[in-house]
């Protein structure tokens, strides 16, 4: 496998002026000084993808596309990289995996068709569910993060299923919930393992057309960016509509009844959601018609918000580490007590860098919407 | 490995489990060496990895070992108390309660990942441990992750 110049047309990476507004806004360039895409894209044109194969920082980059944003001439840098990792993956080349590849073992493991998980422990008498109608709740990895996450971080990821499932029920909906559901694969796109990630869009299409399913809806932005547009890219046309809870929320705004909820928040837009998708106002408009809720901006939101500073559970290094400070800093300067993610990703990742000394805390709480939404419900 | 091959091709699904073994270096491995020196006869079903301490074992290395087809995963190190960087042994004991954990949720039968305190001196049970465990994963049948065919003449 090798990188052909279709590739790289498509990627528009010829385009690139070498003007370096990618490097200025890179949140990896701001903290590590060797890390530049405007140099990846240079290195890349002039002498071919085999130098950057063995580039350790070839799996640095978060595939954010804060950089995409700033480019005068629309260089798709998330995609150039992809394609050059798929490249490096086969041969052999591949990144530093965090918690000792362990994430990656998991979504290799699930694309193996004989495997039957056993994943719906969670569900307790008081969520109503059901296994074939119009509207399915997908998941996603939550079930393992509860798993692998909670006693270290003392929080629950499995919390933000079970009020996604609460807010279903609160408009009276029973959500289909797969018994066999397979990770949806997105880390191992952008990290150019395409082959396993086929596999595991056929086994998940395959489950959820069995089902009847007209609605996909997903509390992680991850999961929705790939069921909505990569696997219509890889594997052709999908028969069921897919949304992010948040966007079902808004579009069902006048059927909740929320309590008081004297809050001070400010929301941090996960890259998949914002830059990707394009979903801004629905979460923020949804927070904002609880009651007693005050909403503080970053400084860098919307199209300009900084990643949580690890992607595809790949190269979390010092860089990392401060990006997430820096971020979370940002957050607790706005006077917001409380800092908002839809991603549990995010969530993750900026728990862990608060897990330091005591005097390294930026000391703000976490909290995901689907939470927030869920605690306010009336009656 | 060796085995008795039967005369005739009757059983063709006969099951050899595959079982790894991460062990410590300061205990379990030379508790494997003592069986081996003393002779004791045991399973040949496993292959040893050696590790410094058994608290170095993350939920990676014990997925990987499944995900390349193992039929079962065995965590060994030092009894407590007894570890040779003091508090390792209790970081395995976390480390392989998340291990189970994400087995379970994966679906594989929990019992296909076990974890064991073997010391240097304990050859008669390095052996005893090793016999049951490769006993209850012959029981288990082979793992869905292995992609090895099921027949071994």
């Amino acid at each position: 496998m090798e990188i052909t110049v279709d590739k790289l047309k498509k990627s528009r990476a010829f385009l690139c002026l070498e003007c370096g507004k990618c490097t200025a806004v890179c949140p990896i360039s701001s903290f590590n000084n060797s890390y530049s895409p405007r140099r990846m894209v240079a290195e890349g044109l002039f002498y071919g993808a085999n130098g950057l194969i063995s580039d350790p920082l070839l799996w640095s980059c978060l595939t954010c596309q804060l950089c995409s944003q700033r480019c005068p001439v629309d260089v798709k840098y998330s995609e150039y990289i992809r394609d050059i990792r798929a490249v490096a993956y086969s041969q052999g080349s591949w990144g530093n995996p965090s918690h000792g590849g362990a994430m990656h073992h998991i979504m290799e493991m699930a694309a193996s068709p004989k495997l039957k998980q056993d994943r719906t422990g969670w569900i307790d008498k008081d969520l109503k569910v059901k296994s074939r109608g119009d509207l399915l709740y997908f998941v996603g990895c939550l079930p393992y993060y509860q798993d692998f996450f909670a006693k270290d971080f003392d929080f629950s990821p499995i919390s933000i299923a079970r009020d996604t499932v609460k807010i279903f029920n609160y408009l009276g909906i029973e959500p289909v919930i797969l018994d066999n559901e397979r990770c949806c694969g997105h880390d191992l796109y952008w990290l150019g393992q395409f082959g396993q990630f086929d596999e595991l869009g056929r086994l998940n299409m395959k489950e959820i057309e069995q089902t009847g399913a007209k609605t996909v809806v997903t509390a992680c932005p991850e999961c929705a960016l790939t069921l909505k547009q990569l696997y219509r890219e890889r594997l052709g046309p999908v028969s069921f509509e897919v949304k992010h809870i948040s966007e079902f929320v808004a579009e069902n705004i006048d059927k909740f009844k929320f309590n008081d909820l004297d809050m001070e928040i400010t929301f941090q837009d996960p890259c998949r959601l914002g830059r990707y998708m394009g979903v801004y106002d629905q979460p923020r408009e949804t927070m904002l018609s609880i009651p007693g809720i005050k909403m503080h901006e970053m400084s860098h939101n919307r199209r300009g918000a900084i990643c949580c500073g690890t992607t595809n559970w790949m190269n979390c290094d010092a860089t990392s580490k401060q990006i997430q400070h820096h971020r979370l800093a940002e957050a607790k300067a706005t006077g917001a007590q409380t800092l908002v993610t839809a991603c549990p990703k995010c969530q993750i990742h900026f728990r862990c860098s608060e897990c330091g000394e005591e005097s390294e805390k930026v000391d703000i709480e976490l909290t995901d919407f689907v939470n927030i939404i869920a605690s306010a419900l009336k009656g | 490995m060796t085995r008795k091959t039967s005369k005739a091709p009757k059983k063709k699904t006969e099951f050899v489990p595959n079982i790894v073994v991460f062990a410590c270096n300061w205990c379990s491995y030379a508790g494997a060496d003592t069986a081996g020196v003393n002779r004791i006869q045991h399973s040949p079903n496993f292959r040893i990895i050696r590790t410094m301490c058994s608290g170095r074992v993350t939920p990676g290395f014990v997925l990987k070992a499944l995900k390349l087809g193992a039929d079962g995963v065995l965590v060994s190190g030092c009894h407590f108390g007894d570890c040779h960087y003091i508090f390792g042994n209790y970081r395995a004991v976390e480390q392989f309660d998340k291990t189970k954990a994400l087995v379970k949720t994966l679906g594989l039968d929990e019992k296909r990942v076990r974890l064991e305190w073997v010391s240097a001196a304990e050859g008669p049970r390095w052996a005893e441990v090793i016999d049951e465990f490769v006993g209850q994963i012959a029981a288990l049948g082979p793992s869905p992750l292995n992609h090895q065919p099921k027949s071994k003449e």
